[in-house]
C-alpha cells in the first residue's frame, strides 16, 4: 500500500502516456482518448513530442474532465511508462497519490519507485512476445495490449473501443480481429490479475453533447476549401506542414469536378516560403482566393512579400502556426509568440490584419472569412493559430456553413463597369473608407489595366516619388486599416458576476484554461470581467475595456507579452495598468498557472494601504 | 521620363494586324532607361512580336522583379496588366498568375541579377514545374541600376568598367535552363531583332516554359574593352544555329526556302516553326545534343544564338496538376464550397 492513499476520481483525471517516437503508440493512445469520448464524457488530448522521427521520447496526454475543461491541466495522475529513457522523470512526475503503469516484464529495483504512488505491472513485453512472432506486429500489439489492460483497470466498455477499432479497419477483417484480440489480452490479465478498477474511473455520462473531435490545422484546411481557395503553395514546416496536406486531403474528396474528373484547385509545394508567398500573390493579383500555411521562420523569410501585399494592395491569406522562436526555436512546443512580428511584419510604415481562433471551430470560421477579409481589404490576412490548437484533437461545436452564402470578392471594377465609363483609378478612395477598386488582368481591351509596383504611385498607379503623392496614398492605407476594424471578428466580452475595477484580457489557445481558471479565481473570491480579443485591428470596445478596468491582465504565452506591447502602443495607454501574465516555457498555458499568476497579483493588491491602516 | 504623356494620335497609314491593332497598341509609356540601353531594344521586339502575333494586348500579363530589366514592362503593352513585383521573385509571382487564370499569356521579364544571383532558386523551379510562360532574361553581365556591380553572368576573367577583373565564374543560364527540363530554350542579341523577334514569337505561341536569354549591352556599364558584354564582342562571337521565321494559321505554308536548309516543326497549338539552318548538324530536339553543343562553344569563347532546343509537345504544370479548363479565378462558391450538407456528414465522422 502506498503511504498516500490513492487519488480516487470518476471522469476527472490526467494519464500521461511516455512512449518513445515511431513506436505505434500515437494510434493506441489517440484511440484511448477517442473511447472515453464514446462514454459521453469529454476529454482533451495533447501530443508533446520531439523534433524527431524515431527514437526520442513523445508522450500523449489525455485529460479526463467531465466539467469540460479542455485546457492542460498540469500534473499527472497515472503515468503510463512505456519508455526507459524517460523513466525516472516520469516517476518523479507523479502526484502524491497516483499511479504508475508500467511493462513488468524485466524486474525493476524498489529505488527506481515511489512509496506514495500506486504500482501497476503488466508483463507487456511476456505477453506480446508469447502470442506474437514478427517483431513489428510485437511492437504494435503491445500498445493494444496496454490499452486492453487500462480499459479494465479504468473501468472502460470494452465494446466502445471494439467499436472504434471496427470503425478503424472497417473492410479490413484480418487487420480488426487480431486488434480486438489484442486489446482483450490485455484486459483479460488485467481482470485476472489486477485488482479492477482503480480509483481513477470512467463512468458513461452525456457531457459530449454533438461536439466534434479534430485538430485545427485539418479544420482551418477545411475553412479554405469552404471559403473558396483554390491556389495553395507552402514549404513543409513544423507545426503547418499537415495545413497543406489536409487541404490536399479534403480537396481530393470535394474539388474534383464530376464529369472530368479535373481538380478545381491548385497546390504547390514551393522550393521556400518566399516561393509560396510569391505564388500566393501572384495568385491573388490575377483573382484567384489563394493562401499559405507556415510558421515562424517561414513567417521571417515572406516578409518583404508581406510589405509588398501591404503596398501594393494584394489580398493574401497566411495561416500562421506558431511555434517557439526565437530562431529555430523549439519546433515541436507550442506558442503565441509571433504576434508583432506579425502585426507590423515588413519594412517601413506597416500594419497587419491578425485573426486569432480559439479552436478549431474557430479556426474553420475565421480560415473562410480571411478570404472574404482578404479580397474585401485587399491585404494579408493571418490566420493565428499555434501548435496546440493545430496539432490536437480538440473537442468543438460542431463546424456549421450557410448555404446561402456567398463570397465577398470586394471591390472588383469588372469590364461592364468600365464599359459605362465607371472612373478607374486602382488607389482612388472613391467611398471613403480607403478601399480603391481593383481589376483583374485581362479583363478590358483598352480600360482599367494597370501597373502594379512596390514603388509609391499616385491614385491612378502611376509612378511618383512625390512626397504629397507618397503621403496621401499612406494615409489613405492608415483609414483602410481603420475600416478593417470593423470587418474583423469582434472581441468578446463576459462579466464577473459583481462589478468589479479587474479585467483580463486573452486569445487563442489560452481560452480553455483562461474559462476554467476563471473558476479557480473566483473560488480564491477574485472577480474578473472578460475580454477574448479575437482579431487585430482592434475593436473600439477593447479601449472601452480598458477604460472601465484599473488594472487589465494581459494573458499570452511568449515572453515578451506581445499583445499587451501591442495594445498599449495602439491605444496609448498607461502600461502600468496592463499586467502582462506570461508562459512561455513551451508548454500549453494551464488554468492552474493563470489562477496562481492572477491570484498572487490580486492578493497582493488587496494588502490594505499604510494609510487606511493607521487612520 | 514616364511622366513625359506619349502622345496618342498616329500616322492614319499605319500599318494594322489581323486584329485591327497598329504598332502603337502594343506600346507602353516611354522608357526611362539610358539612351542606347540594349533592353529597349528587346522591347521593340517584344512589340514586334505581339503585333505579328495579332495577341489582344489585355490578354497579356507582363510580369517582373527588380532591376533596369525589370522596368521594362511598363515600356511595352500599355493596355495589359503588369507586375513589377520583388527582386529575383518574378517566376513565383508569375507561377501563382498563371495558376489563377491559364487563359492568359504569362511574359515574365527579368535580368541576369533578378534571375541568376537573388532569383536563381525561382528560376530554376518555375522551369522545372513547366509553368507556361515566356521568360525573358535581358542579360548585360551587370548591375546598372545599382551602378555597374558584376552579376552572375559575368564572364570570368571580364573587366568591369572600372577596370576590376571578375574572379568568379560565370553562370549560363541557357545550360541550367537545357538541364532543367525547359521545353523552349534559346539565346538571342538585342542587337539582332531579326532573330530575335521570331525568337519571341514563338516563345509565346509555345506551350511550356520558354526561355530566352538576350545578351543585352549596357551602354553605361558594360560596353567597353575587356567586358564580354558588349555590343562589339558579342558581335564577334556570336555563332547562331539558326534563323526562324514563326507561321500561325492565316500564313500560307512558306515554300520559297531552298531545299534541305529549313526544318518545319510545329507547335503545340497548329504554329509552326519554320527553321532555317546556319548549323547543318544541329538538331533542336536533342536535349542533350544542345548542351554537349553549347559546353563546346562555350569553351572556344563562342556565343551560341538561336533555337537551341524545342519540345513540341510539352506538358505545363495545369497539366501535371490536372486542373480544370475554366480558370480558377472565375470560379464561385456554386462550384467551389461543399456546402452543409457535406459538412454535416464531416461532422458525424468525426465524433
Amino acid at each position: 500500500m502506498p503511504d498516500k492513499k490513492p487519488i480516487s476520481s470518476v471522469n476527472d483525471f490526467v494519464v500521461r502516456f511516455a512512449n518513445v517516437n515511431g513506436s505505434g503508440s500515437a494510434s493506441a493512445n489517440e484511440m484511448f482518448a477517442r473511447a472515453i469520448l464514446r462514454h459521453g464524457v469529454p476529454v482533451s488530448p495533447r501530443n508533446i513530442f520531439p523534433s524527431n522521427i524515431q527514437g526520442l521520447p513523445t508522450w500523449y496526454e489525455v485529460r479526463v474532465t467531465e466539467d469540460g475543461h479542455l485546457g492542460a491541466r498540469g500534473g499527472v495522475d497515472m503515468m503510463v511508462a512505456m519508455n526507459p529513457q524517460t523513466w525516472d522523470k516520469d516517476v518523479a512526475g507523479i502526484e502524491p497519490g497516483g499511479y504508475l503503469f508500467y511493462d513488468s516484464t524485466k524486474p525493476m529495483p524498489s529505488t527506481k519507485f515511489r512509496d506514495d504512488i500506486t504500482v501497476i505491472g503488466v508483463p507487456l513485453t511476456a505477453i506480446t512476445n508469447s502470442t506474437y512472432t514478427d517483431p513489428r506486429q510485437r511492437q504494435l500489439f503491445k500498445n493494444i495490449i496496454y490499452l486492453g489492460a487500462l480499459s479494465a483497470l479504468l473501468d472502460m466498455d470494452p465494446k466502445l473501443i471494439e467499436q472504434l477499432i471496427g470503425e478503424q479497419y472497417k473492410g479490413k477483417e484480418k487487420l480488426l480481429s487480431s486488434n480486438v484480440h489484442a486489446l482483450h489480452l490485455g484486459r483479460d490479465w488485467a481482470l485476472q490479475n489486477l485488482k479492477c478498477p482503480l480509483g481513477l474511473r470512467v463512468k458513461k455520462s452525456d457531457k459530449v453533447g454533438d461536439r466534434i473531435f479534430i485538430e485545427g490545422n485539418s479544420a482551418a484546411a477545411l475553412g479554405a476549401v469552404y471559403g473558396g481557395a483554390t491556389v495553395c503553395a507552402w514549404y513543409p514546416i513544423t507545426p503547418s506542414s499537415s495545413v497543406a496536406e489536409a487541404f490536399t486531403a479534403h480537396c481530393k474528396k470535394y474539388r474534383h469536378d464530376p464529369e472530368t474528373g479535373k481538380a478545381k484547385y491548385a497546390i504547390v509545394q514551393g522550393e521556400d516560403e518566399l516561393a509560396s508567398i510569391g505564388i500566393v500573390i501572384g495568385a491573388s493579383w490575377n483573382g484567384a482566393r489563394a493562401f499559405t500555411a507556415t510558421s515562424g521562420p517561414g513567417i521571417s523569410l515572406m516578409t518583404e512579400f508581406i510589405g509588398l501585399s501591404y503596398f501594393a494592395e494584394i489580398p493574401a491569406v497566411i495561416m500562421n502556426i506558431q511555434r517557439a522562436g526565437p530562431s529555430t526555436g523549439m519546433p515541436t512546443r507550442t506558442q503565441q509568440c509571433d504576434i508583432i512580428a506579425c502585426a507590423y511584419a515588413s519594412h517601413g510604415d506597416t500594419k497587419h490584419v491578425l485573426l486569432f481562433p480559439e479552436d478549431p471551430a474557430e479556426a474553420f470560421e475565421f480560415a473562410a472569412a480571411a478570404f472574404d477579409l482578404a479580397e474585401r481589404i485587399q491585404t494579408t490576412i493571418f490566420l493565428m493559430l499555434d501548435l496546440d490548437i493545430g496539432m490536437n484533437h480538440r473537442l468543438c461545436r460542431p463546424l456549421k456553413w450557410d448555404d446561402a452564402k456567398q463570397y465577398d470578392r470586394g471591390k472588383v471594377m469588372t469590364a461592364e463597369m468600365l464599359e459605362e465609363g465607371r472612373d478607374f483609378g486602382r488607389y482612388l478612395d472613391v467611398d471613403g473608407d480607403g478601399i480603391p477598386y481593383r481589376t483583374y488582368p485581362g479583363t478590358h481591351p483598352t480600360k482599367g489595366s494597370y501597373f502594379t509596383r512596390g514603388t509609391s504611385r499616385d491614385r491612378y498607379a502611376r509612378y511618383s516619388e512625390e512626397g504629397s503623392v507618397y503621403a496621401d496614398n499612406m494615409q489613405r492605407l492608415m483609414r483602410k486599416f481603420e475600416t478593417a476594424q470593423d470587418l474583423v471578428p469582434r472581441p468578446l466580452q463576459a462579466n464577473a458576476e459583481r462589478p468589479t475595477k479587474y479585467g483580463v484580457i486573452y486569445f487563442g489557445s489560452t481560452s480553455p484554461a483562461m474559462d476554467e481558471a476563471i473558476g479557480l479565481l473566483e473560488a480564491r473570491g477574485h472577480q474578473l470581467d472578460r475580454l477574448r480579443i479575437r482579431a487585430f485591428p482592434f475593436h473600439s470596445s477593447v479601449a472601452s475595456f480598458l477604460a472601465e478596468h484599473d488594472f487589465v491582465y494581459v494573458v499570452e504565452q511568449n515572453r515578451d507579452s506581445q499583445l499587451r506591447q501591442l495594445i498599449v502602443n495602439e491605444n496609448g495607454i498607461d502600461p502600468v495598468r496592463l499586467v502582462p501574465i506570461v508562459h512561455y516555457d513551451g508548454s500549453p498555458i494551464t488554468a492552474r498557472f493563470i489562477a496562481k499568476a492572477i491570484g498572487d497579483h490580486q492578493d497582493h493588491l488587496k494588502v490594505t494601504p499604510l494609510r487606511k491602516a493607521v487612520s | 521620363m514616364t511622366y513625359i504623356a506619349k502622345p496618342k494620335f498616329h500616322h492614319p497609314g499605319l500599318k494594322k494586324n489581323e486584329l485591327g491593332y497598329t504598332h502603337r497598341d502594343y506600346e507602353g509609356k516611354i522608357s526611362t532607361l539610358c539612351a542606347g540601353c540594349g533592353h529597349d531594344s528587346i522591347t521593340a521586339s517584344i512589340i514586334e512580336a505581339c503585333y505579328e502575333l495579332s495577341i489582344e494586348p489585355h490578354r497579356v500579363a507582363k510580369i517582373s522583379g527588380i532591376g533596369c530589366s525589370s522596368k521594362t514592362p511598363d515600356y511595352f503593352l500599355g493596355n495589359s496588366h503588369g507586375f513589377n513585383s520583388v527582386h529575383g521573385r518574378m517566376p513565383s509571382v508569375l507561377t501563382g498568375a498563371n495558376l489563377a487564370n491559364r487563359d492568359l499569356i504569362y511574359l515574365g521579364v527579368s535580368g541576369d541579377g533578378d534571375s541568376a544571383s537573388i532569383g536563381f532558386g525561382q528560376f530554376a523551379h518555375s522551369i522545372r514545374r513547366g509553368v507556361n510562360m515566356t521568360y525573358i532574361v535581358e542579360n548585360n553581365g551587370v548591375y546598372g541600376l545599382t551602378k555597374g556591380q558584376f552579376s552572375a553572368t559575368a564572364d570570368r576573367g571580364s573587366k568591369s568598367k572600372k577596370g576590376v577583373t571578375n574572379t568568379d565564374n560565370a553562370i549560363d543560364l541557357v545550360a541550367i535552363a537545357l538541364q532543367l527540363g525547359a521545353t523552349f530554350v534559346a539565346r538571342s542579341f538585342s542587337g539582332d531583332k531579326t532573330q530575335l523577334v521570331p525568337l519571341i514569337a514563338a516563345a509565346i505561341r509555345h506551350k511550356g516554359a520558354s526561355f530566352i536569354d538576350v545578351i543585352s549591352p549596357c551602354i553605361a556599364f558594360n560596353n567597353h574593352a575587356g567586358s564580354t558584354k558588349s555590343f562589339d564582342y558579342v558581335r564577334e562571337h556570336n555563332d547562331a544555329v539558326n534563323r526562324l521565321d514563326v507561321l500561325v494559321g492565316r500564313d500560307p505554308i512558306a515554300v520559297d526556302y531552298a531545299p534541305g536548309t529549313v526544318q518545319m516543326v510545329e507547335q503545340h497549338d497548329g504554329s509552326k516553326i519554320a527553321l532555317r539552318k546556319i548549323d547543318a548538324d544541329y538538331d533542336p530536339h536533342d536535349r542533350l545534343g544542345a548542351q554537349t553543343f553549347l559546353a563546346r562553344h562555350a569553351a572556344k569563347g563562342q556565343i551560341v544564338t538561336g533555337l537551341l532546343y524545342v519540345d513540341p509537345d510539352a506538358e505545363d504544370l495545369h497539366e501535371h496538376l490536372n486542373t480544370v479548363e475554366t480558370p480558377l479565378n472565375t470560379l464561385e462558391a456554386d462550384t467551389l464550397c461543399p456546402g452543409s450538407a457535406v459538412l454535416d456528414k464531416i461532422n458525424a465522422s468525426l465524433r
